[in-house]
């Protein structure tokens, strides 16, 4: 919802600009006047710029503006699905004490994103310390990775919930087990997209090191890391995607504090508001990190 | 030196899937020190082929390489390559790509200012001391090729290899690197061993043209001295009847000679 008002606002500032430039053109007379706003060279870029965002902002705006509009209609016909309305309501008390600590049954919906957030981020990190030389190794070395395929294969397809039952029976608690989740599913798209970036290093590159004479660890350090390093950034991105949409289902499971215990435990007490809303965060987050890690694998890119 | 770099009886076969392949055979050829050999043929005849010989990145089959009585066995920085599409790293600088070159043949023995030096005076005779610090993707096609040729240079190399180094060019910039290449052999005495499809840039710049037969089993066709007093300027040879009997030369055995037996094979 407060995305929705956002865009409408913009939207607004943005429509008035054309009346404006209407008016600073219309009353231009050859009297010695301040060259108004819009037709110095900064106004016009400026314009241009609002122009352009207004035309990339206006799908997604209408886009968000028909979806309220869809599940307000759901909302109206269904029996106890809440409307944007109240649940925008009721978001703003749950945000407004976000950090608020009533034992671990009850904790605010900010410790619950935070602890979501360290299992994942936990999981993920063993995931890409194994993952990341293995994936290096399996592209270097063509037995390795014969070796390794059929049971990559074999584990790759496995739904990651089928792991938590081997995760408890391991570690006997809840904690270890659910990172043990995000570890094993998460770890496959790092694995893969290294090892098919090591396999795809150009000949060129590899053949410059053969007539440097390179050692090997200059060759991992100039050479091959560099050129793997966005497949390496796919990888990590298509993971950390993985680590959050398995993080839900398996707090659910082991329960403690976390975005999938609460949305579970929200359901018990038939607060419908809060799963939407919890299922908005779940979105949010999830944008953001794909969005961040996009943005970090920009800067990697060298072509 | 005499007879600096030696090849005896070269063959060069591959293996592929449709069976084994003769690329080269009965290759011999000897280069003086300080000497330009230009390699010159139709495509697929395998001069690309006897210059990876050379540098080492594929090893003959059978026969002998010789440099400076050594045998050469495997690539190494004393003979450098200059590649066709110039392979610079692109995460490095123009100064980190012939950095890595410098420190990799010096830095056992030399100050780290030194090697810096070495770097900037390798860019400075390529003309590129101002582009130093760029990236590759942000200097023109020629420039990447300067950064190639100082890459390749900056390691004093025994012999200078370039594979068709100004192939993917515009005919101006080519031209303008063709002279820029004369004046730095003529500055540093480089032995060089270039690859080119190009008649007119391999009479400019070569004391002899080895020509070679077409493939597969290519071996060297004929060898024509080019006895084309130095420096040459190219506005000068346009007039110059022994540069165009030169041309002539090369042309009839690419067109004539050479195009006979495509048919008879």
């Amino acid at each position: 919802m407060s995305a929705i008002t956002f865009h409408e606002d913009r939207l607004e500032k943005v429509m008035k600009h054309p009346e404006t430039i209407e008016i600073a053109t219309a009353g231009a007379p050859a009297k010695a006047r301040p060259t108004p706003f819009f037709e110095t060279e900064r106004g016009r870029a400026w314009l241009a710029g609002a122009g352009g965002l207004f035309r990339r902002m206006l799908p997604p705006g209408i886009g968000l503006v028909l979806f309220a509009l869809l599940w307000h209609l759901v909302a109206i016909s269904s029996d106890g699905l809440p409307g944007p309305a109240s649940t925008w309501e009721a978001a703003k008390t749950l945000f407004a004490d976000p950090f608020y600590d009533n034992g671990p049954n009850d904790m605010g919906i900010g410790w619950n994103i935070l602890n979501s957030l360290y299992r994942v981020g936990v999981g993920f990190g063993l995931a890409a310390l194994v993952g990341i030389p293995a994936g290096f190794l399996l592209g270097r070395f063509a037995f390795l990775s014969g070796m390794a395929a059929p049971i990559i294969s074999l584990l790759r397809p496995v739904s990651p919930l089928a792991w938590l039952p081997i995760g408890l029976m391991v570690f006997k608690v809840a904690e270890p087990a659910s990172i043990f989740v995000i570890f094993i599913s998460s770890i496959w798209p790092i694995i893969l997209n290294t090892a098919a970036g090591v396999a795809r290093v150009p000949q060129d590159y590899m053949n410059v090191a053969r007539v440097l004479n390179l050692s090997e660890w200059k060759i991992f350090t100039r050479i091959l890391f560099p050129s793997v390093l966005p497949h390496l950034m796919t990888g990590i991105r298509l993971s950390i995607g993985v680590a959050w949409l398995v993080i839900v289902a398996a707090e659910m499971l082991t329960g403690g504090v976390g975005i999938g215990f609460w949305v579970w435990d929200e359901w018990n007490n038939l607060n419908v508001e809060h799963i939407l809303i919890a299922i908005f965060i779940v979105g949010i987050v999830g944008l953001l990190l794909e969005q961040t890690l996009v943005l970090i694998a920009k800067r990697f890119n060298y072509e | 030196m005499h007879n600096y770099l030696q090849i005896e009886n070269a063959k060069m076969v591959f293996d592929t899937k449709q069976g084994r392949f003769t690329a080269l055979t009965d290759i011999n050829l000897t280069v003086k020190q300080g000497e330009f050999i230009t390699l010159i043929g139709h495509s697929g005849c395998g001069k690309s082929t006897l210059m990876n010989l050379v540098a080492g990145l594929n090893e003959a089959t059978d026969g002998v390489l010789l440099l400076a009585e050594k045998e050469i066995r495997g690539p190494g920085p004393e003979r450098a390559v200059v590649f066709q599409n110039h392979s610079l790293l692109p995460w490095l600088t123009c100064f980190g790509n012939v950095h890595l070159a410098v420190e990799r043949v010096f830095g056992g023995h030399e100050s780290k200012a030194r090697l810096k030096e070495r770097t900037q005076a390798a860019l400075e005779l390529v003309g590129l001391g101002h582009a130093m610090h760029k990236h590759p993707n942000e200097i023109s096609g020629g420039m990447k090729q300067r950064v190639g040729i100082a890459r390749a240079l900056a390691m004093e190399p025994k012999v200078l290899l370039m594979d068709e180094p100004f192939g993917a060019l515009d005919a101006l910039t080519r031209a303008g690197l063709q002279d820029e290449l004369m004046r730095i052999v003529r500055e540093t005495g480089a032995t060089v061993i270039m690859v080119t499809h190009d008649v007119d840039e391999a009479v400019l710049l070569s004391d002899r043209i080895v020509m070679m037969t077409n493939g597969p089993s290519a071996t060297i066709g004929e060898i024509l001295e080019v006895t084309l007093p130095r420096p040459r300027d190219r506005l000068l040879l346009a007039d110059n009847p022994d540069y165009h009997h030169l041309r002539g030369q090369v042309m009839a055995f690419l067109y004539q000679k050479q195009r006979r037996l495509e048919k008879a094979a």
